[in-house]
């Protein structure tokens, strides 16, 4: 699917383009997108490098081990064949708690230790496990309490009340989530019965 | 309940960059050692997601600029305003996904346009609010361990974000309208 969508977006942006006889922004664009993916990935080394940091430490002395054995019962279902106190589901739950608490730059750092550690545990290093999609549904609906950019926004657009979309945002990700989740179970479902 | 969630989140981080070096010194751990042991990796995860990022971020910047998106949100926006999407919301729904400077532009628009407190400008925060650039996060997240077969994570990720924009405009009408 991902091919075809990649090949859909270049090819069917390349046909508009000509049809406008807008070649030159379009080329403008192409070394522009290029230059943005090497700009956002060196963007992230400093937060990232911290976080690891950090994981590391937290690693070593077990804490990441206590907090997954604590909170792991909660989440554990939906990633069967994880051990509780493997460390892919300490950084998993670190993430989400990130993500959930609004801490912006410190859940992209877990989320990419995680994914490094479900790899461990990924019998096919190049095709994406089940656990990982699942992992990742959860990420793109962003579970959070607080969308604080949002919330900024508000204000400095002069809502008298920028709040009040927190508890509709509540229920919109929370929908996402359960229904990416479900859609995720389906699609195990239906390629485990294929192969069988 | 909002003030207590804001205080924690404007803690969690000063908290977890004290706690975690304390924890691990009490336990005996040489934490500066480990801290930068830790950190080397950073580098070589980030070099690793740029082919994926060029790859997505090349693709999706020739439909925006060629106008091909301005062409799909024009054909999808009569049949989304059937359905209680107003239309200056439609390039959102669409936007949303593929680009997260994108989306954020086009809101911080909408709510100058219309009003944070017009239904516009709450459907748009919501939206804005509830789900993340799930192009983006599927490219980044399978890219830093250089996976290329994602099988359904897309198609999965994709239906996620249509049923959190249900229930997006779902919710606003039943509070807002």
């Amino acid at each position: 699917m991902v091919n075809i969508v990649w090949l859909v977006l270049i090819v069917g942006g390349l046909v508009v383009s000509a049809l406008h006889h807008s070649m030159l922004p379009v080329t403008q664009a192409i070394v522009t997108g290029s230059e943005k993916a090497v700009e956002v990935a060196f963007g992230f080394i400093g937060i990232m490098a911290l976080w690891l940091g950090m994981a590391k430490i937290a690693e070593e002395s077990g804490l990441m081990r206590a907090f997954s054995r604590l909170l792991a019962p909660f989440v554990s279902r939906l990633f069967p064949g994880i051990p509780k106190d493997h460390p892919a589901m300490g950084s998993m739950l670190m993430n989400m708690a990130a993500n959930i608490l609004g801490m912006g730059g410190a859940a992209t750092p877990f989320g990419l230790k995680a994914m490094e550690q479900l790899q461990e545990l990924n019998p096919v290093k190049d095709v994406a496990s089940a656990n990982m999609i699942t992992f990742m549904a959860i990420n793109t609906a962003s579970i959070n309490l607080i969308p604080a950019t949002v919330i900024a926004l508000r204000v400095a657009a002069g809502s008298r009340n920028p709040t009040e979309i927190v508890g509709p945002t509540i229920f919109a990700t929370s929908v996402a989530s359960v229904v990416a989740i479900s859609a995720e179970r389906l699609f195990r479902h239906f390629q485990n019965r294929s192969k069988s | 309940m909002i003030a207590l969630i804001e205080t924690i989140s404007e803690w969690a981080i000063p908290f977890l960059i004290g706690f975690i070096p304390l924890y691990g010194w009490l336990k005996g751990v040489k934490v500066y050692e480990t801290f930068v042991e830790g950190a080397e990796e950073g580098f070589r995860m980030a070099v690793r997601m740029i082919p994926f990022l060029v790859g997505i971020l090349v693709a999706l910047n020739i439909f925006e600029s060629s106008g091909a998106l301005d062409s799909v949100i024009h054909f999808l926006s009569k049949p989304l305003d059937y359905l209680g999407v107003p239309a200056p919301v439609v390039p959102l729904l669409l936007v949303r996904p593929l680009s997260g400077g994108a989306a954020l532009g086009i809101t911080t628009g909408l709510l100058h346009h219309y009003g944070p407190d017009s239904f516009v400008g709450r459907l748009a925060s919501t939206v804005q609010g509830s789900t993340d650039t799930t192009f983006y996060v599927v490219t980044l997240y399978f890219g830093s361990v250089a996976i290329k077969k994602i099988r359904y994570a897309l198609i999965v990720a994709l239906i996620g974000d249509a049923a959190g924009f249900i229930a997006a405009v779902f919710i606003c009408h039943q509070l807002f309208h």
